[in-house]
C-alpha cells in the first residue's frame, strides 16, 4: 500500500475522526450508543454509505455539474441509505427496531455529505473508498467505545454479557445526560492523548 | 474528461439520469426484499401468538376490530382453550404493542411485547419484569384479568417498574384493554376507549407533562 493510500485510510481513524475531531454526525452518536451492539450496528450501517456513496459520487464527478452537485451527492446519498433500510428489515429486524428513524436519518448524517463534498468530489475513485472506509471505521469505533462505556456503566453488561448484576448500574449513563458526559471526557481524551 | 459546464440543459440532464438511476435502483432492492421483510413480520407475529397461548392444536381465523386483533385457540376435541389478543396503548416513548395469552377462565398465559419504544434502561424492562416468577408483587401471569389491574401506586396490586411508572401504567392498560377486547366490554368503539383510559390514568399524569413525572418518580424512589 503506498504512502497516501495509507494516510488517506488512517486520517478517518485519528486525525480526522468523526466523532472525536470533527464532532460531526452527533445526533445519532448520543441517541444510539444505549448499548455496545446498538452503537457498533449503527457505525456499521453509516460505513456502508460513506463507503457506497463515496465511491459513486468520485465515479461521477466529472458528470455532475457544479450547481446542482448538493442535490445529486443527495440523491445517491439517500438511494444508499433507503438499500441500508431495506436490507436491515428484511436480515437484521431485531437490530432495525432498537435504531429505527436513526437509519433513515444516515441521509442528513454530515460526515456523509461532508467526505463527498471535501473528499470524494476531488479524488480518484480508489482514494474516496478508502477514505469511506477509514472515516466509517473511525466513525464506528468511536460509537462502539462510547456504547461500551454506557452500556458497562449503565446496566453492568457488555455486548449483552453481565459483568455487574444491574442494580448497581447507574442509569443516567444510559439517559441523555450520560450520553453528553461520556462524550465529552472521551473527547477530551482522544484530543490530550491521540490527535497530537 | 472535463468536468461539465453548469449549463441548464447539462444540470437537467446529469440530475434526471441520478435520479431514474436511483429509482431504477430502490425498485429493485425493494423487489428483493418485500417478500423476506413481510414473511419476517409473519413469524415474529406467529412467534408471538404461539408463546402466549397454552397448549393448543388448532388457531382459528383471526378477528379484528379497531386496533385489537384476536386469536382463539382450541385444542384437539375443539374445545375453547384460550386466546391470543394483540393490543396497543401510547407509552412513555411511543406505541406499545403487546401480544397478551389468556386462557379459557381469563388467567394470564403469558404476554409478547412486540413493538415499544420506551427509555432503554428503564421502560424496556416491560419486556422481562411483568412475568418474573420470583416476584410474585410483579408477576401478572397466572393472574385472573378482570380487566382493572393498575400498578399499586394507583391502589393495584401489581408493582411498577422502579423509575417507569408511565411504562408500567401504559403495559397494564394494554393488558387490560385486550382482556375487555375478548370479552366484548366497552373495547369496540373510540370514544368508550378513551374514557377507559382515563378511569386508568389518575388526572395528574394527564395534566403534568410525562417528563416530570418520571424524574420524581426517581427522586422519591431512589
Amino acid at each position: 500500500m503506498s504512502n497516501t493510500s495509507t494516510k488517506t485510510l488512517l486520517n478517518g481513524i485519528f486525525k480526522e475522526n468523526p466523532t472525536f475531531a470533527l464532532v460531526l454526525g452527533m445526533c445519532p452518536t448520543l441517541a444510539t450508543t444505549t448499548s455496545a451492539i446498538n452503537g457498533m450496528s449503527m457505525g456499521l450501517a453509516t460505513m456502508f454509505v460513506l463507503i457506497c456513496s463515496n465511491v459513486v459520487i468520485s465515479m461521477l464527478k466529472n458528470v455532475i455539474p457544479d450547481k446542482v452537485r448538493i442535490p445529486a451527492f443527495i440523491v445517491v446519498i439517500a438511494t444508499f441509505v433507503t438499500i441500508v433500510e431495506m436490507l436491515m428489515k428484511a436480515y437484521l429486524p431485531a437490530i432495525y427496531d432498537v435504531l429505527g428513524l436513526f437509519i433513515p436519518l444516515i441521509v442528513v448524517n454530515c460526515i456523509v455529505l461532508g467526505r463527498a463534498e471535501a473528499f470524494a468530489a476531488k479524488n480518484s475513485i480508489g482514494l474516496s473508498a478508502l477514505d469511506g472506509i477509514g472515516m466509517g471505521l473511525g466513525f464506528t469505533l468511536s460509537l462502539t467505545i462510547l456504547g461500551i462505556i454506557r452500556e458497562l456503566l449503565g446496566t453492568g453488561t457488555c455486548f449483552g454479557l453481565t459483568i455487574f448484576p444491574d442494580n448497581y448500574g447507574m442509569l443516567l449513563f444510559v439517559l441523555a445526560p450520560g450520553a453528553f458526559i461520556v462524550l465529552g471526557l472521551l473527547m477530551g481524551l482522544f484530543q490530550k492523548y491521540v490527535k497530537k | 474528461m472535463k468536468k461539465l459546464e453548469s449549463t441548464l440543459k447539462n444540470m437537467i440532464l446529469s440530475l434526471t439520469s441520478i435520479a431514474v438511476v436511483a429509482a431504477v435502483a430502490l425498485a429493485g432492492v425493494n423487489m428483493l426484499t418485500e417478500e423476506t421483510i413481510k414473511a419476517q413480520k409473519e413469524a415474529q407475529k406467529q412467534q408471538a401468538i404461539s408463546a402466549v397461548l397454552p397448549e393448543h392444536a388448532r388457531i382459528a381465523e383471526a378477528e379484528e376490530a379497531d386496533e385489537y386483533v384476536i386469536y382463539r385457540a382450541y385444542d384437539a376435541a375443539d374445545h375453547y382453550v384460550g386466546a391470543a389478543v394483540q393490543t396497543e396503548t401510547n407509552g412513555f416513548g411511543g406505541k406499545i404493542k403487546l401480544m397478551v395469552g389468556f386462557d379459557a377462565d381469563s388467567h394470564i398465559v403469558n404476554y409478547a411485547v412486540l413493538e415499544q419504544q420506551e427509555t432503554p434502561g428503564l421502560g424496556t424492562h416491560i419486556v422481562e419484569w411483568f412475568k418474573n416468577a420470583a416476584k410474585p408483587g410483579q408477576n401478572i401471569l397466572g393472574r385472573k384479568a378482570d380487566g382493572k389491574m393498575t400498578v399499586s401506586k394507583d391502589g393495584g396490586d401489581v408493582d411498577a417498574i422502579t423509575a417507569a411508572t408511565i411504562s408500567s401504567r401504559a403495559f397494564l392498560l394494554a393488558v387490560n384493554n385486550a382482556y375487555n377486547a375478548l370479552h366484548g366490554h366497552d373495547a369496540l368503539s373510540g370514544a368508550s376507549k378513551l374514557q377507559h383510559a382515563e378511569e386508568q390514568m389518575p388526572e395528574e399524569v394527564l395534566s403534568t407533562t410525562s417528563e416530570e413525572q418520571e424524574t420524581n418518580e426517581f427522586v422519591s424512589q431512589d
